[in-house]
This record gives structure tokens, C-alpha cells and sequence, in this order.
């Protein structure tokens, strides 16, 4: 596919440590900053003029499928760098996992950036850097952009807001309204993982865990899946309010019941620990490369050897099944077989103080 | 996880659940309503519902959830005096998470920091002496909370502010106590509960001597308690076998945890910065004397109440609501007329629909509405 792509021009380095208002101000700052903090990083084997907007081949896009995924994500997670990744890193994830869940194949990605004057440009260096290896990892281009810098207060650091476009495969329908009775649901892998980093790296727990985000890119492992399942209902990437939030929706939207099997959840031993700890549930973290999926019965086998083949699914589980009792709730069989009711999350979870 | 699974055992849990049915097979005749057993601590309620125990129960069997949530009882008028401090500007108000969405009359401090305030979430109440330390132009006061859980680490962070001379940290006090609580609930006529699961990590302080009373003066057995399913239904298993021998006696169940005679340390370090108020107010049950603590006069000067004007505003609970009631396990949560309605997580009146160890709020969360109720 023939993708514009940003191409530096390299007037000059940019020679200051730290960004100030001045790099926002429309000047030559400014493109230097652009030019030698983003498009350095950025820059493909396309060539293209430096224009206000990306311009895309419609025959080309076409060859992908019959239509457009659209979708945009704002990022603006504290600390900007974690175990396992960091706010660039995040940013290109998101929003390609937004259109992979969709069926789309991912095309490309734009990406705006809100600083605080004061940030020092190599944080801005590294982030750029990881968001170009990222989009590279997952066959993207990232195809137009936008620097703004702000009083310091105004904004927290940095901030990233990506918009992704890509194009859905012929023929494939997913929806979070198609899940039927006795269909069946899976996830490609350890549960809360990203949720535990983010907090423990915020540093106020003094809690010494190797917990990482698995913040990944999943369209190559949704490429995978779709072959495998081809009557796949629907694929949700479980991000903030966990696997809790996308049970919830799938129940609501589809009328149907939800049972889930706690024994069947996959979940490493340090994020258990760090959940006793706080008296959190791990239900309701977030992931940031995890999907949960719904497959039809008779093709659940196929679709859990798919995702177990992938590097991203290796740890991949049946969780639960749809059914018909119940509509609207989502109901969890506790390790003793009692149950009890998965409900949506009213705000964060608040640490218990006993 | 070691040390955590082998208490989450399901064989060990199946074989537990036979037994109780079979004492409560034994126990059925001529007998009109269930056994109630109340559990005192809010973490045991969370486990109960977090594990599904109550599903596995005998008919005859039931537990009934009781006061030991210490953000459930506070007063709407408590947490107003917060927002009065939280809300001066020269304030940082340092408070355990659970305790920043109870409502008060006019707001809870989530909605005071929206509106300004400097309200910051710490995990322990050393982490707000730090915040003082680090931040020597401004006043950081702690929201002490809890039972005797709690009350030794904010006396510990007390007496290190007091040697290290660090002025600007003081305590908003608000720490109960379970001895007077338990006997103030005993002495209720109408009292409808055949036996206790004591609080464990209480327990972990005061040790089970104190709780002697209860079995002495008021015939009921009561069995300390761990926070694992296994735990539970062990203890819950003990009370039964204490009803049908007709006794009453104090048990060790979490002997792995809580000593008899408690921790001397913890118990010293709160003996030496606390002393009973003549009173203090709980949300639904009233006021109980001697339930509450203040700090002793040579800790004076880290009092956030002497420090601050704070306003001490009484504020009656809302008339439609029952949470006394369901506090005592006089009623359950969905007997109440706010329940699922007026009262849910997101618009809670109570604060049993706040935290997560709040009956209503497991319940809601757990259980299902009304109707659908385990």
C-alpha cells in the first residue's frame, strides 16, 4: 500500500535541553522541534511534502477490505515510561488495538501532542522513538501530527491523543451485540498485568514486584484469530475497567447472560499478590494487550490453538460462555462454586484500609 | 500463591460445607429461624461475597453482616468536618482511599477535591508524615480511621512526629473502638444473633481476652477469624459446634495470626497517645460511650481538632434510610426502601453503599438487586 509518510526536511538540530512556550509558537521552534525530535523519528521510505494533512490512494485502501475503521484515543498516563512500555508506546497500541478489535487492518495513525513547557527533550526523544519502533512493529505509519506546548500546570507532563485509520475485512461483522447463547469467550493471556505496573510504578506502594505492562500491538494476533474463527462475534481489548467492563457491555448489548470461571482466569502469581495486597480485583484492572473474544462453540477449539500459537496468546484461556440465564448480568462460579455477581466499577479502585 | 491457596482449598472447602449441613440437619428440629451468626469485620464480609459462601449454606444457616466496616459508621457529620478542613487553603488532606467517596451532607472529599481542595490518597499514615516533611509550608493533616487495626500505626506516625519535631502534621481523629461497640450491640433487647465470627486483624492488637464478656455475661460463642474462605467456614463450622454442644466460650481460630494476649507493642503505642471520649457518634446506630479515642494532652498539639476549628457538625441520617438496622442485622440490605434505588455505588446514601465492605454495597455488588439476592 502506498502510504504518505512524513519526511524530515533537516533544517537544524534542535540545540535547547528543555521545550519552552516558544516551541509552540508557530515559529522557527517549533519546526525545529518537529522536524528533528518527530520527524526524525518517524520518517519511512515514502516521500511526501510536508503538507496539512495526509492524503490516501481509496483504490489502494480498497485492496484491504470494503470499509473504514475510524477511531481516536487520548493518553495521558503517569509515570510517561513504566516496565514493559511507556506513553508513546501506549499511544500507538491503543488506538491500533481499537481497530484491530474491529476487524480492521490497521493503516495509519495520527498523532498530536500536548507538552509541558519545561519537559526535557530527550524524554520527548525517547517517546518519539518508542512510538516509531512501535507503529514499525505493528505495520503502520504514523501520517500526520500536531505539537502544541502549554504553561507549565496546564497540562501534566505530556499528553497523546492518536487517531487511527484502517479498513475492515470484507464479509467479517464483529459486534459487542452479536454474542448468542452457548458461544464462547476467551482472552490471549495473563490478566492485569498493566494495571499492577502502572500503580507500582507510581511508586507511593514501596511494593518490590518485576510486574510489567504487556502493552503490546494485537493485529497480528487478530489477523490470526479471524483466520482461525472465521464466525467470530466479537473482539474487545480489555483496557481500563479490565475484563469486568467488557463482560458488562457484552451482556447489556447482546441481552444475554455472562458466566465466567475464576479457576479459568489466566493470572500471574505476583499480580494475585499484588491484589491481596491492596485489596484490589484483578477483574477490574487494566490490560493493554489483551483481547477478549467471542467464538462460536464449534469453533472455540480452533480459535484458542490460533491464539496459543502467537507469541502474544501463548498463555491464552476458555474463560467463560454466553448464555441464556440471566440476561444482562454477568455471573462468576467462585473456585468453590459458589457465585457471585461481576458488576461494572463506579469510579477507580480504592484501596481497602483493613 | 504459597500460603494463600492452601486456604482457598475447595476439597478442603467442600468437606467444611458437609459438615456444617450435617450439624445443621441435626440442629433443625423445632427450630422456627435460621441460625444468625454475625461476622463484625468488614473484611470478612468482602470475603463472604468475594468467595460466594453464603450460596453454599445450609437454609438454616446465615450470616449476618455487622459494624466492623470503620467507613460504614462514620457519620455524614464527620466527614463534613473533613471537607471544613480538607477546604482550608493552607490544608493537604492526607486519607485512606475507601474513605474519599462516603458522602457527606454537601459533599465527600472526592467531590472536595474536584472542587479544590488538596486531598491526596495515601496508603499508610506514614506516607502523610513524608507529605508534611516534604511540604514544611503547608499543614498536613491525616484522617485516622479505623479500628484497632489501624490505631497502632497512626499512634506510631504520632509519636515519630512528636520526636522529630515535624509541626506541621496533626491527626483528625476518628479511630473506634470494637470492645464497647460489641457490648453496646449485646445489650440490644431485641438482639436476634446466635453467635459471633470475631474480627481478626483486631484480634492481631487486643488479642481474645477482651472478648471474654461475651461469652461470660452474654452466652454466645464467638470464634477469631482469618480472611480466607477456609478460615470462614472453619470458624463458622466452630460456632455451630459451640451451639449444639450448648456452650460458650471465646475460640482462636487465626491462632497463626492473633496471640491472647495481642501485640504489647501496638497496645503500648496506642495506651500512650490515646485516651476513650465520653462518647462517639456512629452512622445508624448512634452514639456509643466510650467507642471512640482522641489523643492524650501531651499530644495536644498534633489534635487536628484543636489546631483547626473544626465545625463538629451532627447531621441526622437520611429518615427513608435503614442503615442502622441492616448494621445490626436487625434487617437485610433489600428490606431497606432505598436499596437499588435511591441507594446504589454511584448515588449511595449510605455509606454501606460506598465501601466495598459496607453489607449494602457487597450486596448490590455480589448478591444481585433485590429480588434476585443470594
Amino acid at each position: 500500500m502506498n502510504i504518505p509518510v512524513l519526511t524530515p526536511t533537516r533544517r537544524r538540530p534542535l540545540t535547547h535541553k528543555i521545550v519552552t512556550l516558544a516551541h509552540g509558537g508557530g515559529g522557527s521552534a517549533m519546526r525545529d522541534l518537529i522536524d528533528d525530535v518527530f520527524l526524525a523519528a518517524f520518517s519511512g521510505d515514502g516521500r511526501a511534502a510536508p503538507e496539512d494533512q495526509a492524503r490516501f490512494d481509496l483504490a489502494a485502501l480498497m485492496a484491504h477490505g470494503d470499509r473504514l475503521a475510524f477511531t481516536t484515543d487520548g493518553f495521558v498516563v503517569d509515570p510517561l515510561f513504566f516496565p514493559g512500555g511507556d506513553i508513546g508506546k501506549l499511544a500507538v497500541c491503543g488506538t491500533v488495538n481499537d481497530l484491530a478489535v474491529g476487524g480492521a487492518t490497521p493503516v495509519a495513525l495520527s498523532c498530536a501532542v500536548i507538552i509541558e513547557e519545561g519537559l526535557p527533550v530527550e524524554t520527548l526523544r525517547q517517546v518519539a522513538a518508542s512510538m516509531a519502533q512501535t507503529a514499525r512493529a505493528a505495520g503502520v505509519a504514523i501520517a500526520t501530527g500536531d505539537t502544541k506546548v502549554v504553561a507549565r500546570g496546564a497540562c501534566d507532563k505530556l499528553f497523546i491523543t492518536t487517531t487511527g485509520i484502517g479498513v475492515v475485512r470484507r464479509g467479517l461483522d464483529v459486534g459487542i451485540d452479536r454474542a448468542r447463547p452457548g458461544d464462547v469467550l476467551l482472552v490471549n493471556g495473563l490478566l492485569g498485568d498493566h494495571g499492577a505496573a502502572i500503580l507500582n510504578a507510581r511508586g507511593d506502594l514501596a511494593l518490590e514486584t518485576a510486574i510489567e505492562s504487556d502493552c503490546a500491538p494485537l493485529n497480528g494476533l487478530i489477523d490470526t484469530l479471524i483466520k482461525a474463527a472465521p464466525g467470530i462475534r466479537m473482539m474487545r481489548d480489555a483496557t481500563r475497567g479490565g475484563v469486568a467492563a467488557v463482560v458488562n457491555e457484552l451482556a447489556e448489548a447482546s441481552a444475554v447472560g455472562v458466566r465466567l470461571r475464576e479457576l479459568s482466569l489466566p493470572m500471574r502469581a505476583e499480580v494475585m499478590g499484588f491484589c491481596e495486597i491492596l485489596g484490589l480485583d484483578p477483574l477490574y484492572l487494566a490490560n493493554e494487550g489483551k483481547i477478549l473474544a467471542v467464538v462460536p462453540p464449534e469453533e472455540a477449539d480452533a480459535a484458542l490453538a490460533a491464539l496459543r500459537a502467537h507469541p502474544l496468546g501463548r498463555e491464552a484461556a476458555i474463560i467463560g460462555a454466553v448464555t441464556a440465564q440471566r440476561p444482562g448480568r454477568v455471573v462468576m462460579q467462585t473456585r468453590f462454586g459458589g457465585e457471585r455477581i461481576v458488576d461494572m466499577l463506579v469510579g477507580d479502585q480504592l484501596p481497602r484500609i483493613c | 500463591m504459597r500460603y494463600v491457596d492452601e486456604f482457598r482449598d475447595p476439597a478442603l472447602a467442600s468437606a467444611l460445607v458437609k459438615e456444617i449441613g450435617a450439624i445443621s440437619a441435626r440442629l433443625e428440629r423445632g427450630r422456627d429461624r435460621p441460625f444468625a451468626i454475625m461476622e463484625v469485620c468488614g473484611g470478612h464480609t468482602h470475603a463472604i461475597f468475594r468467595y460466594g459462601l453464603e450460596g453454599l449454606l445450609p437454609d438454616l444457616v446465615e450470616f449476618v453482616h455487622g459494624p466492623g466496616c470503620p467507613v460504614c459508621v462514620l457519620p455524614m457529620g464527620r466527614v463534613d468536618d473533613c471537607v471544613a478542613i480538607a477546604e482550608r487553603e493552607e490544608v493537604i488532606f492526607a486519607t485512606f482511599g475507601d474513605a474519599m467517596r462516603v458522602p457527606g451532607s454537601k459533599k465527600s472529599l472526592l467531590q472536595a477535591k474536584a472542587d479544590g481542595a488538596d486531598v491526596r490518597m495515601v496508603y499508610s499514615p506514614l506516607d502523610a508524615l513524608a507529605l508534611a516533611k516534604r511540604n514544611p509550608g503547608r499543614q498536613v493533616v491525616f484522617f485516622g480511621l479505623g479500628f484497632e487495626t489501624t490505631m497502632p500505626s497512626t499512634a506510631l506516625t504520632v509519636l515519630r512526629a512528636a520526636r522529630e519535631g515535624v509541626e506541621n502534621f496533626s491527626l483528625f481523629c476518628n479511630h473506634i473502638t470494637i470492645i464497647p461497640t460489641l457490648r453496646a450491640l449485646l445489650e440490644q433487647p431485641d438482639l436476634g444473633i446466635d453467635g459471633f465470627i470475631g474480627p481478626g486483624h483486631v484480634s492481631m492488637v487486643i488479642g481474645t481476652a477482651p472478648y471474654r464478656f461475651i461469652a461470660e455475661e452474654f452466652h454466645k460463642p464467638l470464634v477469631v477469624a482469618g480472611f480466607e474462605p477456609i478460615d470462614l467456614l472453619q470458624s463458622l463450622l466452630m460456632v455451630l459446634r459451640q451451639i449444639e454442644a450448648g456452650t460458650a466460650a471465646i475460640e482462636n481460630q487465626y491462632a497463626r495470626v492473633v496471640p491472647e494476649h495481642g501485640n504489647p507493642q501496638a497496645l503500648k503505642a496506642v495506651e500512650d497517645v490515646y485516651e476513650p471520649r465520653e462518647t462517639f457518634e456512629w452512622r445508624g446506630l448512634g452514639s456509643i460511650a466510650g467507642s471512640g479515642v482522641r489523643l492524650r494532652a501531651p499530644y495536644a498539639a498534633f489534635d487536628a481538632e484543636k489546631r483547626f476549628s473544626v465545625p463538629d457538625v451532627k447531621v441526622a441520617d437520611p429518615s427513608s434510610c435503614r442503615c442502622g438496622e441492616v448494621l445490626t442485622g436487625a434487617v437485610k440490605p433489600w428490606a431497606c426502601p432505598e436499596f437499588g434505588t435511591g441507594c446504589t455505588p454511584e448515588t449511595p446514601l449510605g455509606a454501606l453503599m460506598v465501601s466495598s465492605e459496607g453489607s449494602c454495597a457487597a450486596y448490590y455488588q455480589y448478591g444481585g438487586v433485590r429480588g434476585e439476592a443470594a
